[in-house]
């Protein structure tokens, strides 16, 4: 799905981290964690081609990064779901049809989505919230929010970067089994977080891997986690 | 590259696509200011668009005349006046520069007298003097040359250049045509900066909506075409206005009739009339054209 061959990020001349090699292979299921400042957030952005590495290979679906077009990298994105921290939304339209917005942009809106959509928002616990604007949701709102529209065109790779971040623990809970649900669908996930009740609770139900961003570089982390 | 007409933003921008117009937040202040300009710039090419048609026809009128008429006027008594008619027309036929020289008959002179003394003028009692109408050739003729031939041979006769005096109006007539044009591309040019000024604001004013779009997959060409739809539609309907008010002050202006003054003749003529009907429609293109340029060169600065 998405492979790194040495991969370094740099901000401004001074080395993010260098040497990162991986592939998240389809149905593969990832925790990221690490320092705040460690890249975590720089690491998704590489990951959905909002930041072209500034040394090594990228690849999306089996495409160079670097070689792909503008076009290219808005349709690997139909593919990629990714949940910010800072969820940002259309704040002049209504949450539901935020959340359906990769479909409208893709111009295939169906009867089909309309049902997904509605069992999404009920899956997030927003169906009540649907015709509320974005600035009127809370912290956790906007999250699942966010989560809801990465998901709608169920796609191939999910990115989260602290899903659970502002939720409770019973809907962070919620939102995990959704994300293993679909894990076990064979979507690959990946999902930053500095939460470790949230990763041991992932492992009892699949199989995760934890990697660390931390000293410039990307390691796997022990067992013991 | 970016290529200077992009055939699928066109398609993109006439396919009403619903959605893709709710992306953008309604309404806005340079969106007024849009409607507003376009509507004034319509307006002032409507009228430049007259006053060049105007010009235009007098420059053409006046040039005519003066290709064709000079006069000359015989007075004589009426036993020598044949003979000196002969002799003008001899010297003028020996007068490099004119085409043709004619003596007009007596029915055409009782033509022009009429307007002033009536149907029933007795041309023959009267001592009117004998009109010659000369036309030039295109370089026209020496006219103090011709007028001292004319002093020696006819001595009755006297050489009226009546339209000489137009020459340098009609150049200034002409001139005022490719002002007017040149204040049409002009305004044309700066409706497409003003677009490009608006389109430019209403892209970083909305600099959210765009990485939201961008995020979750739409390409540049959906993004672009929202802008584009806008400020392509305000700016059609704003011309629209302005030109139905700037057709609408020269339908109260006066006609002219047939004294054609620059100022009397402002009014347009037979098919000119349609012509105000393409701006609203060239004012849209100017818009298209500018916000495709302008939203493509943004969105190529984005991730």
């Amino acid at each position: 799905m998405i492979e790194l061959e040495n991969v370094a990020y740099s901000y401004s001349g001074e080395a993010l981290f260098s040497d990162i090699s991986l592939t998240l292979a389809p149905g593969s299921f990832h925790f990221l964690t690490g320092p705040s400042g460690a890249g975590k957030t720089t690491f998704l952005k590489l990951c959905y081609g909002a930041l072209l590495p500034s040394s090594g290979q990228m690849r999306l679906f089996g495409e160079d990064l670097r070689a792909m077009d503008r076009d290219a990298v808005a349709m690997a994105r139909r593919k990629i779901g990714v949940v910010h921290q800072d969820c940002q939304f259309l704040d002049h339209l209504p949450l539901s049809e935020n959340v359906a917005l990769p479909v409208s942009v893709t111009g295939q809106g169906s009867t089909d989505q309309t049902e997904n959509l509605r069992e999404l928002m009920t899956w997030v616990g927003l169906t009540g919230r649907s015709d509320a604007r974005p600035p009127e949701l809370s912290g956790g709102e906007r999250q699942r929010a966010a989560l809801a529209r990465a998901l709608i065109m169920s796609p191939d790779v999910i990115l989260a970067d602290e899903p659970t971040g502002n939720v409770d623990w019973d809907m962070s809970q919620r939102l995990l089994r959704l994300l293993v649900e679909l894990n076990k669908m064979g979507k690959t996930v990946v999902i930053a977080t500095h939460d470790l009740g949230l990763i041991r609770a992932a492992k009892a139900q699949v199989q995760a891997r934890v990697l660390r961003i931390a000293n410039r570089t990307l390691q796997t982390a022990g067992a013991d986690l | 590259m970016t290529r200077w007409f992009d055939t699928a933003m066109l398609r993109a921008v006439l396919a009403r696509d619903a959605s893709a117009d709710r992306v953008v937040p309604p309404e806005g202040f340079t969106v007024r200011l849009t409607l507003f300009t376009a509507a004034a710039m319509a307006f002032l090419a409507v009228f430049a668009l007259a006053l060049s048609l105007a010009a235009g026809r007098l420059a053409t009128s006046w040039g005519e005349e003066l290709a064709r008429a000079s006069t000359i006027r015989i007075s004589a008594p009426r036993d020598q006046m044949a003979e000196q008619t002969a002799a003008a027309l001899r010297v003028l036929e020996q007068t490099p520069g004119v085409r043709e020289a004619r003596a007009l008959s007596p029915d055409e002179q009782r033509a022009l007298l009429q307007p002033w003394f009536g149907p029933d003028l007795p041309l023959d009692q009267l001592p009117v003097p004998q009109l010659i109408e000369v036309i030039e050739a295109e370089d026209g003729y020496d006219s103090e040359g011709l007028r001292l031939r004319l002093q020696a041979e006819v001595p009755g006769a006297v050489l009226d250049e009546h339209t000489r005096w137009r020459r340098p109006l009609v150049e200034a007539a002409g001139r005022l045509r490719t002002l007017g044009w040149v204040s049409m591309a002009l305004i044309a040019a700066a409706t497409g900066a003003m677009v490009t000024l608006a389109a430019n604001a209403a892209l970083a004013a909305n600099a959210q909506v765009i990485a939201v779009l961008r995020l979750v997959g739409a390409t540049d060409g959906y993004i672009a075409s929202a802008f584009v739809r806008r400020f392509t539609l305000r700016t059609l309907a704003g011309a629209a206005a302005g030109a139905a008010l700037g057709l609408g002050a020269l339908l109260i202006m006066p006609g002219g009739g047939d004294t054609g003054g620059i100022l009397t003749g402002l009014r347009l003529q037979g098919w000119h009339w349609m012509l105000p009907l393409l701006v609203p429609p060239l004012a849209a293109l100017v818009a298209f054209l500018a916000t495709a340029h302008a939203s493509k060169r943004v969105l190529e600065g984005l991730t």
